[in-house]
């Protein structure tokens, strides 16, 4: 038996879990403490997060083919973190704010941000893809755990615009940073956790612990439970089960109001696993067991709202067979439309340096397209 | 029927080739989107490919084991459509153009790395491989992998656990080339290596097999594969003979750019040759002596001047050398060489007087026959035609052997001693320094004086300490005072 692998979910310590594998409740003092809080989740927002679930796999599918088609560059699977996903995600009002990592497809599903649009960084075509301010998230950012210190600068400026502890929902506002527990071990999670903390800062670190960072189990990240990670900083850390949408959302509405109403940042831990690759250009059977992913795969967290649904009898085939139906046509979609993503002008690249217009960029622009003019259909050719 | 053609993508991030490892579809088979059908291998990793076409498998462009260039198309697929004879054309070509490259030449749907350009085109290092056919598909009917069942055989694909061979050489055809391994078809060892290092020995054409690995713990080190690959691979030319470097010519720049290796050939060779066969032979020792050479230099001057010695060149070397064949003929135990398979001491009775020369085309010997009979005006000649041909490059194998004494003139390069290697087959080396002007004493006083400096090396089988010495004393005796010869001549 490797020493380093994952532990099994079943002993994991202070996780909180609302449903269980096999689609039942759980009991147990942990799950009562957080279980008022999704009681209000009815038949069809249960529908709606099994929806986004099974769309961001769908996704996550249809890219990773893309990628071994030669359409995309690279793409990084988020397959196994759906609940995690979905389910934090769901909790989040319009006015907060996501300072998402790469692997965030599930949020981004939830947020509304557009499949094509989601996978323009990936084809190379752009470096981001949408304007954050249309669904309040941030570009993908692949530098590693680097995001959180946005995010905490972010929640810095949130409080100084005074939108913190009104008590008003509609102006309350929290900022949310994914990262993972491999990033967890980057100076800048650690800087942005001082900060967040002095600062009493309304940010939520929600560090999914998918339980490989690459190929470095996340016994060599940390010798201490992740969720306790803040405890030194100063914050408050909790341990949910990643692959409960339930749970996920309940952990984190409690971290929002936590933000909302001032009292500070909120460490949480989402206890997944990654199921697919770390991206595309890696291989996990070189460095992790098959038995490992079948257990896994036991706790898929999209089988476990199914289950979960069809146990409280809100399955319904006919509406089953239409999720089915829109992931297949946003896959074909994804299909025609990435293929048809054309390049960018070259002149794009002066589109974003300032907000405004800026002097010595259109400068630059202005010389930069003359050239273009100039040598165009000598470079370009030379080039091919 | 309109058919599409799926070229090899980038399934890393800037990879440009990589191995089919098993066709998961056959000619005729009917596949959908996403269906995979085939399995590849990258330095990265093993990978499955999924069909970006709905249709018929019209042709399959790559065998097994082979490696492929990434753009290079792998697999036709016929339209689903048209299982029947074409359709008019123009019907599904929406379909065939909304995948941007189809033919397999030079596609646009890669994006990663470099384009891809014509696969046969490509010009990056020479290795042997097989390419994948371009153009009209030769409708190659798919080879279903006849693996020898010794061979580990591409593990099924849902079995990615530990067992997997992740390290497999392709199974001989391709890399094998100039390395012997065949011999080892069942207990095929692990080869360690890291992918870089796998990555750098596909490329160079290297099966791991054969290389010997110098890294800790058995691994192949990338220097193990550049150094495999240098014994086989075909060097190119680095320089010429007329360039400013002519140590370069016939070289060929290693794949770092860094260093440019050489083949030994012609004076290097014999001279390495020499070398090493007389320093691991005869145990060499090397004593010294300083000595006052301005009387030397006096007569140089009066011979100079001397209408005999108007057309050859006098010079302190020449005095020297008399000196040599004067002291060799007081000790002519000295002129000898060691045969060491009759196990017998040869003794001349002649002196092939040998001097080392620099020329373009690195150190030669030649030596003077009969140097002992000469007086001092014909061995300034014969020195004096030996160094012109010399230098000239005219040296016969002819002029070189047969030597039974040598005088190395490193004085010329402004040294003042060294202690030389013996010229195979002698039994002594004279060393002449630089002769500088030093205060010395002279007659009881500080005087400014030609000095020089002598080394004289012998082999030790046959000449002891004592006689080395005392032949070195003797030729520092007629530099010191050149009138002594007349005593000795």
């Amino acid at each position: 038996m490797n020493p380093d692998a994952p532990q099994s979910a079943a002993a994991v310590e202070d996780l909180v879990q609302l449903v269980a594998p096999d689609g039942s409740r759980t009991d147990g003092p942990r799950a009562a403490a957080y279980r008022d809080r999704v009681a209000h989740i009815g038949t069809d927002e249960l529908r709606a997060m099994y929806r986004d679930m099974v769309l961001t796999r769908r996704f996550d599918d249809e890219s990773t083919a893309l990628q071994r088609q030669g359409e995309l560059g690279l793409y990084p699977q988020g397959r196994g973190q759906e609940a995690a996903q979905v389910g934090s995600a769901y909790a989040l009002r319009p006015q907060d704010f996501v300072f998402p990592s790469y692997r965030e497809h599930g949020v981004m599903q939830v947020r509304g941000v557009d499949a094509v649009d989601r996978l323009r960084i990936y084809r190379g075509t752009e470096h981001g893809g949408w304007d954050p301010a249309d669904h309040n998230v941030q570009l993908n950012t692949l530098v590693l755990g680097s995001q959180t210190l946005h995010a905490t600068g972010y929640a810095l400026g949130v409080q100084r615009d005074g939108l913190v502890g009104t008590g008003d929902p509609q102006r309350d506002t929290a900022v949310v940073t994914y990262f993972g527990d491999g990033a967890s071990s980057q100076g800048d999670v650690n800087e942005a956790l001082v900060f967040a903390a002095v600062n009493n800062a309304p940010v939520v670190f929600f560090c999914q612990n998918n339980q490989w960072a690459i190929s470095e189990p996340t016994s060599r990240q940390t010798r201490w439970p992740l969720y306790r990670r803040g405890e030194g900083f100063g914050i408050p850390g909790v341990r949910v089960d990643g692959n409960d949408v339930l749970a996920s959302y309940a952990v984190m509405t409690e971290a929002l109001e936590r933000a909302y109403a001032g009292d500070g940042p909120t460490f949480v831990e989402a206890y997944t696993y990654r199921m697919g690759a770390h991206t595309t250009s890696d291989d996990p059977t070189r460095y992790r067991e098959l038995a490992e992913e079948e257990e896994w795969a036991l706790r898929d967290p999209i089988d476990r709202l199914a289950a979960l649904l069809h146990a409280e009898g809100r399955w319904d085939d006919v509406w089953a067979a239409d999720v089915e139906a829109q992931a297949d046509a946003m896959a074909e979609r994804l299909r025609a439309e990435v293929r048809a993503i054309e390049d960018p002008s070259p002149a794009s690249m002066f589109d974003h340096v300032y907000a405004a217009g800026h002097a010595q960029v259109t400068v630059e622009r202005d010389w930069f397209e003359r050239y273009e003019s100039e040598t165009a259909g000598t470079t370009t050719e030379a080039a091919r | 029927m309109s058919t599409q053609r799926f070229p090899l993508p980038d399934v890393g991030e800037g990879l440009t080739e990589a191995e089919i490892v098993e066709w998961k579809v056959a000619v005729g088979d009917t596949v959908a989107v996403n269906d995979v059908i085939v399995e590849i291998e990258t330095a990265k990793s093993l990978v499955e490919l999924p069909s970006p076409f709905a249709g018929t498998v019209v042709a399959l462009l790559a065998e097994e084991g082979t490696t492929v260039d990434v753009g290079t198309a792998i697999i036709e697929v016929g339209s689903a459509d048209a299982s029947a004879p074409d359709p008019a054309p123009g019907a599904p070509a929406d379909e065939a153009a909304s995948v941007g490259s189809t033919n397999g030449a030079g596609s646009g749907s890669v994006l990663v790395g470099y384009g891809t350009g014509d696969a046969a085109a490509g010009s990056r290092r020479r290795r042997r491989r097989t390419e994948a056919p371009e153009g009209p598909a030769p409708t190659t009917p798919p080879v279903p992998a006849p693996a020898p069942a010794a061979t580990p055989a591409p593990a099924p694909a849902k079995s990615p656990g530990i067992a997997k061979p992740m390290m497999s050489v392709p199974a001989a055809a391709d890399t094998a080339g100039a390395a012997p391994t065949g011999t080892t078809p069942a207990g095929r060892i692990r080869v360690l290596a890291k992918p870089p290092v796998r990555k750098l020995a596909k490329d160079l054409g290297v099966d791991l097999a054969s290389v010997q690995p110098t890294g800790p713990g058995g691994i192949v080190t990338r220097e193990d594969v550049v150094a495999r690959a240098e014994a086989a691979e075909p060097k190119t030319l680095a320089t010429y003979p007329d360039d400013d470097q002519p140590w370069l010519a016939s070289g060929s720049v290693t794949n770092d750019g860094r260093e440019t290796r050489v083949p030994v050939k012609s004076v290097r060779k014999r001279t390495a040759e020499a070398m090493v066969t007389s320093a691991f032979t005869a145990p060499h020792v090397t004593v010294f002596r300083t000595v006052d050479v301005t009387r030397t230099m006096k007569l140089v001057e009066k011979l100079k001047a001397d209408r005999d010695f108007a057309d050859v060149r006098v010079t302190p070397l020449l005095i020297a050398a008399k000196a040599a064949l004067l002291a060799i003929k007081r000790h002519p135990e000295i002129n000898a060489s060691w045969d060491d398979e009759a196990r017998e001491i040869v003794y001349k009775h002649y002196v092939n007087l040998g001097i080392a020369a620099a020329t373009p085309r690195g150190l030669v010997v030649p030596n003077v026959k009969d140097a002992h009979r000469h007086e001092l005006l014909p061995l300034a000649r014969a020195l004096g035609e030996l160094t012109a041909t010399a230098r000239a490059g005219r040296t016969s194998p002819a002029d070189m052997s047969g030597g039974t004494f040598t005088i190395t003139n490193v004085g010329v390069f402004g040294i003042d001693t060294g202690t030389p290697i013996l010229n195979p087959g002698e039994a002594a080396i004279l060393a002449f320094g630089a002769i500088r002007q030093q205060p010395w004493v002279h007659k009881g006083k500080i005087k400014p004086r030609w000095v020089t400096q002598l080394a004289l090396s012998f082999d030790h089988r046959l000449v002891d300490g004592e006689l080395g010495s005392r032949f070195l004393s003797d030729v520092a005796r007629v530099l010191e005072d050149p009138a002594h010869g007349l005593v000795w001549g």
